[in-house]
């Protein structure tokens, strides 16, 4: 049978054999956490705890007004000790909750759930969703209830899963739908009465055969009329606009949104979590995350709180290695490069790889020589090539003629030049500037 | 920014202090940087993402295009003898001479082991007729890198192949000698059909002959490559093997000669069924002159073809057409050279003209 995929894009080494085996472990309860007041997409947190303020597990400490906006939780029970500028795994200061641990219990502050969540209207649930602080945990972190409340013109028919899980090294959504199959799928109903629809897809990736066959059987098995879709091993196959064109043939205009062609895209794990706050009342304030990389001793697959520093988890995997040169957050295509690993676990951190001089090596550049493999390889059918010439020579305005903003960033580009040219580097630039200009023309 | 200032006075307190003892007394502000994680005291590597990439690069694609010429260049000893050795060499030599001594001037690094320059004297010299003198070999090799590439700023920045024009210099230059052939080693004369006279075969390519003296020349010399013509273009079949040997290691696009050869057989087999007395079969076409060496070796070139998948389908299919043009109606009997210089200068047109819609792009 032919696997469902989109056209373009490349393939990677997946070196997901390090921890695609490895059961989800609970990591104990952190001695202390960083909460960042800002981990998602849209507007940051106001604190609404001070230094001395005990916590229970689950208690909000941080909210902003604005609706692209999704609250933070404690994860854990103790004393805040202090809220200041922290280093933030994306290479930034922000303002966070430190909190100290007290004790050993972990005081649980549940949020007030429906009895049966059926008969609930739909716009309560959309409220307990935003209260528990669900984001897109994919990676964007994109505030699920804005997702879900869709504006009344667009007709929503189809919700996808993503399961795709397309970075290499993490494994984190994989052992999720192995392990958690069943509040997977129940997230995945809970979402789609919400949204109203009927059609339900699920797609997976063909490298998780074992993800697929325990889903294909859970959804059999409770009666859901999901459809699992295993679909080709191509990265990015998970952005959500590859992931539209390569389940339902439908393709996202250019600067829409996945609501433009009537779909919704969900996360595996944010469906867990939409599950864990709907049936149980459980806030966001954990996760799985992969610690993973030849770097580290022992690749786990780890249930972590949130804010938990990445030096715990990496010592609970038995520490990195000596030659480990470079730790990121996220896979080795979109994630980011961390200097400190003193800061915290956030909601969108999907995995820590660590990794020796022999996975990142450093390489010389070239001239481009136009071999046109940038081309070939960008799912978004732009031309990196000139794309980063135009954002070196300045030339934004007619970068944004060439559709520089609908560059997803997914790095196939950079990736597949044979020049070792930082070409979606210099995209991620050119889109900066771009939206700067926009601003500024709207501005005056 | 009060914090910013007591950490960088910090620090610049702790610089000016020898390192002799350390202090063990608590310091008062505690630098952020402390507990950084760093193994072996080094730290660790930042850059953006990705962090992952392609074990292909430059050097390697233009090494590759040269080893790929490796049939050919002993098909061109074979057929040439040690004159052919002398030419190439000599050519190779001259071509990276240049490329350092304008390196040098320039102040740039040093770009010899790119292979680039290797790769245009190699191609230079192929295509060059076997009688030419080797000075002129030199001053092909030089126009061919100085004018025809570092002019422009080095590698990437050429708009036309430079090893064609350096031969389109030598053309101009020396039209005699540049069209003075010899007759292979192992010739055979039996493979002229027409009003043969001997005279006439020594002195011309199967594509000579049969423009100015209407006379055919059997297919299987031509594959072979036992027939009068340049250094590296007589031999389909050692062509034919490093060419395929590109295609398969994806270091030249598919499209390309497929569109070029393609479109010689189309368009040329469309004159060769209206009369198959005066026009010569598309076989014929594609196996004589230097059409599979400029197919394989000369039109692929990355630099000079356009890098969308349309424009590189007009790229070639455009240059077959130009070339059937020139073969039976031109002046020259050969027109590969001409066709791909044509389709090099119209490529950065064709990149702009056949930009792909983006993802999801509404477009009239």
């Amino acid at each position: 049978m032919k696997l469902r995929t989109f056209k373009k894009g490349i393939h990677l080494e997946e070196y997901k054999e390090f921890s695609c085996d490895k059961k989800i472990e609970q990591m104990p309860l952190p001695k202390q956490v960083y909460i960042p007041l800002q981990q998602h997409i849209g507007a940051p947190c106001e604190p609404l705890v001070k230094k001395g303020d005990t916590v229970k597990t689950g208690q909000v400490i941080g909210r902003s007004s604005a609706y692209v906006s999704a609250p933070v939780h404690a994860s854990i029970t103790g004393v805040v000790k202090a809220v200041d500028k922290f280093f933030h795994p994306l290479g930034m200061r922000v303002e966070m909750v430190h909190i100290e641990r007290t004790g050993d219990e972990d005081d649980w502050e549940l949020l007030s759930i429906p009895e049966n969540w059926e008969k609930a209207p739909r716009v309560e649930l959309i409220k307990l969703i935003n209260d528990a602080g669900i984001v897109g945990m994919g990676g964007a972190a994109f505030p699920t209830h804005v997702k879900l409340n869709p504006p009344t013109d667009k007709k929503i028919d189809s919700f996808i899963l993503n399961g795709v899980e397309c970075e290499p090294y993490l494994t984190s959504d994989h052992r999720l739908m192995v392990e958690h199959t069943d509040q997977i799928l129940a997230g995945m109903n809970i979402i789609m009465s919400i949204l109203n629809v009927e059609n339900g897809y699920i797609g997976i990736e063909n490298n998780k055969p074992d993800a697929i066959e325990m889903m294909s059987k859970r959804v059999k098995e409770l009666g859901y009329s999901f459809l699992v879709v295993p679909l080709e091993v191509k990265y990015p196959q998970g952005a959500e606009k590859m992931l539209i064109e390569s389940v339902l043939r439908r393709r996202v205009p250019a600067g829409g949104l996945p609501m433009d062609v009537g779909v919704v895209v969900n996360n595996v794990a944010t469906a867990k979590a939409v599950a864990d706050a709907v049936l149980e009342g459980k806030s966001l304030v954990e996760r799985v995350t992969t610690v993973t990389g030849d770097g580290i001793v022992n690749p786990k697959n780890l249930l972590t709180r949130i804010g938990t520093p990445f030096n715990d988890l990496v010592e609970f995997c038995g520490g990195a290695k000596d030659e480990t040169t470079m730790v990121f957050m996220g896979g080795p295509m979109m994630g980011q490069a961390q200097y400190d690993l003193s800061v915290p676990v956030i909601k969108a951190t999907g995995g820590i790889v660590c990794n020796t001089s022999k996975m990142i090596t450093m390489v010389k550049h070239f001239p481009c020589i136009h071999c046109g493999a940038c081309v070939d390889a960008c799912p978004m059918y732009l031309l990196p090539t000139q794309l980063a010439k135009l954002t070196e020579h300045k030339k934004y305005e007619e970068a944004e003629k060439l559709g520089i903003q609908n560059c997803i960033e997914c790095g196939s580009c950079a990736f597949s030049c044979p020049a070792h040219i930082p070409l979606v580097q210099w995209l991620r630039v050119g889109k900066m500037r771009v939206s700067e200009l926009k601003h500024k023309q709207k501005a005056s | 920014m009060e914090k910013n200032e007591i950490t960088a006075s910090d620090q610049a307190a702790e610089a000016s202090e020898t390192p002799k003892k350390k202090a063990p007394a608590p310091k008062p502000k505690k630098d952020p940087r402390d507990h950084l994680y760093k193994p072996k005291g080094r730290p660790l590597t930042m850059s953006s993402s990705p962090y992952s990439q392609t074990k292909d690069n430059v050097p390697k694609i233009m090494w590759c295009v040269s080893l790929a010429l490796t049939p050919a260049v002993i098909g061109a000893v074979i057929f040439f003898g040690l004159k052919a050795v002398y030419m190439i060499s000599i050519s190779i030599l001259a071509a990276m001479a240049t490329e350092w001594i304008i390196t040098r001037i320039r102040r740039k690094p040093n770009t010899l082991d790119d292979g680039s320059a290797f790769l245009t004297g190699l191609l230079l010299a192929l295509t060059l007729p076997p009688t030419f003198p080797v000075s002129g070999c030199v001053l092909g090799s030089v126009f061919a890198i100085a004018l025809g590439k570092q002019i422009f700023g080095g590698l990437g920045c050429n708009i036309f192949n430079p090893a064609l024009l350096g031969r389109a210099f030598l053309q101009a230059s020396f039209p005699v000698k540049m069209t003075t052939w010899v007759l292979p080693r192992y010739a055979d004369m039996n493979a002229y059909t027409g009003s043969v006279s001997p005279d006439a075969i020594t002195g011309a390519t199967p594509l000579g002959l049969l423009k100015y003296e209407k006379i055919f020349t059997d297919l299987k010399p031509l594959f072979i490559g036992n027939v009068g013509g340049s250094l590296g273009e007589t031999s389909a079949l050692a062509i034919l093997a490093g060419g395929i040997f590109l295609l398969i290691l994806r270091h030249a696009d598919w499209r390309i000669p497929v569109g070029f050869l393609g479109s010689v057989a189309i368009f040329g087999g469309i004159f060769w069924m209206v009369d198959p007395a005066t026009y010569p079969s598309p076989l014929f076409h594609l196996l004589s002159g230097g059409l599979l060496l400029g197919a394989f070796f000369m039109a692929t070139d990355m630099v000079t073809s356009p890098i969308t998948i349309k424009g590189t389908w007009i790229y070639s299919i455009g240059a077959g057409l130009i070339l059937v043009i020139i073969r039976l109606f031109g002046g020259l009997p050969e027109g590969v050279m001409y066709s791909i210089l044509l389709m090099n200068g119209l490529t950065p047109l064709i990149n702009r003209l056949t930009r792909p819609k983006f993802f999801g792009e509404a477009r009239a």
